[in-house]
C-alpha cells in the first residue's frame, strides 16, 4: 500500500528511542528523563551529606557553627553597636532565627551556581540530565537547615521559658514546608540562571558572593520589616523574599505578619523564575562542554 | 538486520582560540543574524580541521564535517583516524556530552557510553557506596545495581575493602572496581573509547574480552581507537575519520590498510609527534629519522606472510655526546598490548661519531615466526648502563600486519608465535 513521504517519515521517528538533534525546542525540558534518573537524584544527595563533614571530628556540628558565629557578629555590629531594632525580641534570638531562614536560600544559589564549571568533569564524560545536579543541591540543603531548625527551636524553648515576649504561632507551622518550597525554587532558579550564563562569560560569577550578600541586606533578615520608611517599602515589597522571611519570623517569633498578597506574588515570582531557569539551563547543557 | 545507529549529515563547529571580548562580538552577531533567520556568519567560514594548516582565515573548524553512517545489530564497528581526525568529537556526539551543530543522529535502544571509568567516584565514599553512585550515573537503577552487586563486588575482587573508603585503595583496585561497574551495565548500544585500554596489560584484556562478551550477546559496539591490532581483532567494520570527514567505511582490514598507508607517510623529523608522550619518549640525545620496514625484495612494504624475511633499516641522529648506543625492536599484540617478541638490546657501533653525525643499520629478522595479526611496532634507542631512554617511538609506525597465507585453516594459526617442534608416536 503505497504511503506519502511524510507517513514513512513519522512512522520511522516513532521506531527510535532516542533523537539527537542540534536543538531543541524552548520548551523541550525533558523532566521525564529527569524523573528516570531519580535514584541518581537520591544517591547524589547521599553523597553530598556524607562526605561533607567525614573526617571531622564535630561532624554536624559544622551545620549549625556558621549560623550561631554569624549571630554573634550581627549581635555586636547591629545590636550593640548600631543597636538596631529588633522588634522588641531577644537579638540572639532574632538575628538567629533570620540567618537561618536566609541561609537556606544563599546555600541554594551558591550551590548551584557552578553547576556546570563545578561538574565539568562528570558532565563531560557521561550523559545524564544535568538538572539533577542542582536539584541534588538544593534538596541537600534541607538536612542541614532541618538540623539548624532544631537549634532555632531548642534557643527559642529557651528563650520563651526565660520570659521572652517572642510568641511561636505554631498554628501555621503547615506553612514551613511551603516557605522552604519557595526558597528552594527561586535559589535554584537563580543559581541556574547564573551558572548557565556564566559556561561561557565567566564575570558574572565573580558578582555572586556579593550580589547574596546586598539582596540580605535588602530583605528584612537582620531588622524587623516595621522600621523599613514608608518611603522606601516598594523595594521590600517587590523582593519577592520579603515576605517569605517575615512569614518564617511570624511563625516562629510572632512578630511582623504573615501578607498573603506579598505570599501569592512570591509563589508567582518562583515559578516564572523557574520556567525562566530551566529553558535557559536546557539551552546551555547541551553544548557547553565546548566553551566551559 | 536492522539499523540501531543511523547518523545523518553529523557536523560539528568549534571555536579554536581563546573567550574574550572577540567571541562577545561575534556572539551578538551570530544573535542578530538569528533574529533575521539567517545562518551563523561564524560558521560560514569554518574551514576543514587541518592543524598543521595555520594560515586559516577563521577562528572556526569544523571538528566533524556530514558525517553518514548506519550500524547495524550486533555489529562491532570501530572508529578509527589520527589524533585530531575527529574521533573523540563524534564519540561525544553520540553519548550525548555535547551536541552536534547540524544533522541528527536516531538511536534505537538503550545507549552507555563509557568514555573513562569510574565517573563520578568520590574518594571519600566507601566502594559499596561508589558502585551505587557510579552505576546511578551511568543510567543504572537503584534495584538494578542491587541484583548486581555481589557480582560486581567478586568481578572487582575488592570483597574484604567495600566498606573502606576508595582514597585508600590502590590504584589497580580503584580501575577495577570501576571497571566492574560499567562492564555490569547491559546496553544496547555500548560506546567505548579507547583511552578505556590504558592500564597493565590485564586490564586491558579484560576490557577488550568484555567488549567481545558484549557483542556476542547481540548488542552492538561503537570502539574508537587507535590500537589497530586491537580493531582488526573485534570489529568487522571500520570507520576511517580524516579532518572531521569519513574517508573510508567497511571491511576492517581494508580499512585498516588504507590507514597504514595514510599514517606510513608520518615523518619522525616532525616536531609534532613529539608532543604526545604516550607514542614517543626519550631525551633526545639520539633519535630515529626514519625507520622503514622492507621486504625480502628491498621495497617498502607492512604486509607480510608468515615465514617472511622482514628488514628494519633505520637511520639516526646524534644530537648530544653519548657513550653507548643500544637498540630495541619488539611487537606487541594488538588485543592485549603485551609484548610478544623483542630482539632484545643491541649493541650499535658508534666509534668515530659525533653529535651531528648520522648512522645507518639495519635489523632483520629471517623467516618471522609471528602468526598472523596486527603488532604494534615499538623502537627503542638508548644506553643500557644508565638505562637512559634516548627515543622510544612506541605504537606511533604503521603495525607490522602479517596476513593469514591463502590455503590455509585460520584455525591452524590461532595464537602469535611460531614454535618449531617435534612429534614422535
Amino acid at each position: 500500500m503505497p504511503k506519502s513521504a511524510k507517513q514513512v517519515n513519522t512512522t520511522n521517528d516513532k521506531n527510535w528511542s532516542l533523537i539527537i538533534r542540534p536543538s531543541r525546542g524552548w520548551f523541550d525540558l525533558r523532566l521525564k528523563e529527569v524523573w528516570n534518573y531519580r535514584d541518581l537524584l537520591l544517591l547524589l544527595v547521599r553523597r553530598d551529606i556524607v562526605t561533607v563533614y567525614k573526617q571531622t571530628l564535630l561532624g554536624a556540628f559544622w551545620f549549625v557553627l556558621p549560623p550561631i558565629l554569624n549571630t554573634f557578629i550581627y549581635f555586636i555590629l547591629f545590636g550593640l553597636i548600631a543597636k538596631v531594632s529588633t522588634g522588641g525580641i531577644n537579638p540572639i534570638l532574632f538575628y538567629l532565627s533570620g540567618l537561618i531562614a536566609w541561609g537556606y536560600f544563599a546555600d541554594c544559589i551558591n550551590r548551584t551556581a557552578t553547576t556546570f564549571r563545578a561538574n565539568a568533569g562528570v558532565f563531560g564524560k557521561v550523559y545524564f540530565p544535568r538538572l539533577i545536579v542542582p536539584l541534588s543541591s538544593v534538596i541537600s540543603a534541607i538536612i542541614k537547615f532541618g538540623v539548624q531548625l532544631i537549634l532555632l527551636s531548642i534557643t527559642l524553648a529557651y528563650f520563651v521559658w526565660s520570659g521572652d515576649p517572642a510568641s511561636p504561632q505554631l498554628q501555621y507551622l503547615w506553612l514551613l514546608p511551603f516557605l522552604l518550597l519557595l526558597m528552594m525554587v527561586i535559589g535554584l532558579s537563580f543559581g541556574i540562571i547564573i551558572s548557565s550564563l556564566t559556561t561561557k562569560y565567566r564575570d558574572l560569577s565573580n558578582m555572586v558572593p556579593f550580589a547574596v550578600q546586598l539582596l540580605m541586606y535588602a530583605t528584612p533578615v537582620i531588622y524587623p520589616s516595621s522600621i523599613i520608611p514608608d518611603k522606601y517599602r516598594w523595594i521590600f515589597e517587590i523582593n519577592p523574599l520579603s515576605s517569605i522571611i517575615e512569614a518564617f519570623r511570624y511563625i516562629f517569633l510572632g512578630i511582623d505578619k504573615i501578607s498573603w498578597p506579598l505570599l501569592a506574588y512570591s509563589t508567582v515570582f518562583a515559578i516564572v523564575a523557574l520556567v525562566i531557569g530551566l529553558v535557559m539551563f536546557n539551552r546551555t547543557e547541551k553544548d557547553f562542554m565546548d566553551t566551559v | 538486520m536492522s539499523v540501531v545507529v543511523k547518523a545523518e549529515d553529523i557536523s560539528k563547529v568549534f571555536r579554536l582560540g581563546d573567550v574574550g571580548s572577540a567571541t562577545l562580538t561575534e556572539d551578538i552577531r551570530a544573535f542578530f543574524y538569528r533574529l533575521r533567520g539567517k545562518e551563523n556568519p561564524n560558521i560560514k567560514l569554518a574551514s576543514t580541521n587541518d592543524r598543521e594548516a595555520a594560515s586559516a582565515i577563521s577562528n572556526y573548524v569544523w571538528a566533524l564535517k556530514d558525517i553518514n553512517f548506519q550500524v547495524n545489530q550486533g555489529e562491532i564497528v570501530g572508529l578509527v583516524g589520527r589524533n585530531g581526525a575527529g574521533k573523540s568529537t563524534l564519540l561525544k556526539v553520540l553519548s550525548r556530552t555535547t551536541s552536534p551543530s547540524s544533522g541528527e543522529i536516531k538511536i534505537k535502544g538503550k545507549v552507555a557510553s563509557l568514555l573513562e571509568v569510574g565517573t563520578g567516584f568520590h574518594p571519600d565514599l566507601t566502594g559499596r557506596e561508589n558502585i551505587f553512585l557510579n552505576g546511578a550515573i551511568l543510567g543504572m537503577r537503584k534495584e538494578e545495581i542491587r541484583k548486581k552487586f555481589d557480582a560486581i563486588v567478586e568481578f572487582a575482587g575488592v570483597q574484604r575493602y567495600i566498606d573502606t573508603p576508595v582514597k585508600r585503595y590502590s590504584s589497580g583496585m580503584y580501575v577495577r572496581l570501576a571497571f566492574a561497574v560499567a562492564a555490569h551495565l547491559d546496553p544496547d548500544i555500548l560506546i567505548i573509547d579507547e583511552v578505556l585500554a590504558v592500564g597493565d596489560a590485564e586490564f586491558q584484556a579484560k576490557c577488550l574480552g568484555k567488549m567481545k562478551d558484549v557483542s556476542d550477546q547481540g548488542r552492538t559496539v561503537i570502539f574508537v581507537s587507535h590500537n589497530m591490532g586491537a580493531v582488526s581483532d573485534l570489529c568487522s567494520r571500520a570507520i576511517l575519520l580524516k579532518q572531521g570527514g569519513i574517508i573510508m567505511d567497511g571491511n576492517t582490514d581494508d580499512v585498516i590498510r588504507n590507514y597504514v598507508q595514510q599514517n606510513m607517510r608520518v615523518n619522525l623529523t616532525d616536531k609534532d609527534a613529539l608532543n604526545d608522550p604516550s607514542v614517543r619518549r626519550g631525551n633526545g640525545a639520539v633519535r630515529f629519522e626514519n625507520v622503514s620496514m622492507v621486504n625480502a625484495e628491498g621495497a617498502e612494504c607492512t604486509e607480510f606472510l608468515p615465514g617472511n624475511d622482514i628488514h628494519f633499516d633505520m637511520t639516526c641522529i646524534i644530537n648530544e655526546p653519548i657513550k653507548e648506543l643500544m637498540t630495541n625492536v619488539a611487537f606487541r599484540s594488538g588485543r592485549t598490548r603485551d609484548i610478544v617478541t623483542t630482539t632484545g638490546r643491541i649493541k650499535v657501533d658508534i666509534s668515530g661519531k659525533k653529535p651531528g653525525d648520522r648512522i645507518n643499520f639495519r635489523v632483520s629478522f629471517p623467516t618471522i615466526a609471528l602468526r598472523p595479526g596486527v603488532f604494534e611496532t615499538y623502537y627503542w634507542l638508548g644506553d643500557s648502563r644508565t638505562e637512559t631512554a634516548f627515543d622510544v617511538v612506541d605504537n606511533l609506525l604503521p603495525p607490522l600486519v602479517i596476513q593469514m597465507p591463502p590455503d590455509v585453516n585460520p584455525l591452524y594459526l590461532v595464537g602469535y608465535v611460531d614454535l618449531p617442534f617435534k612429534f614422535e608416536q
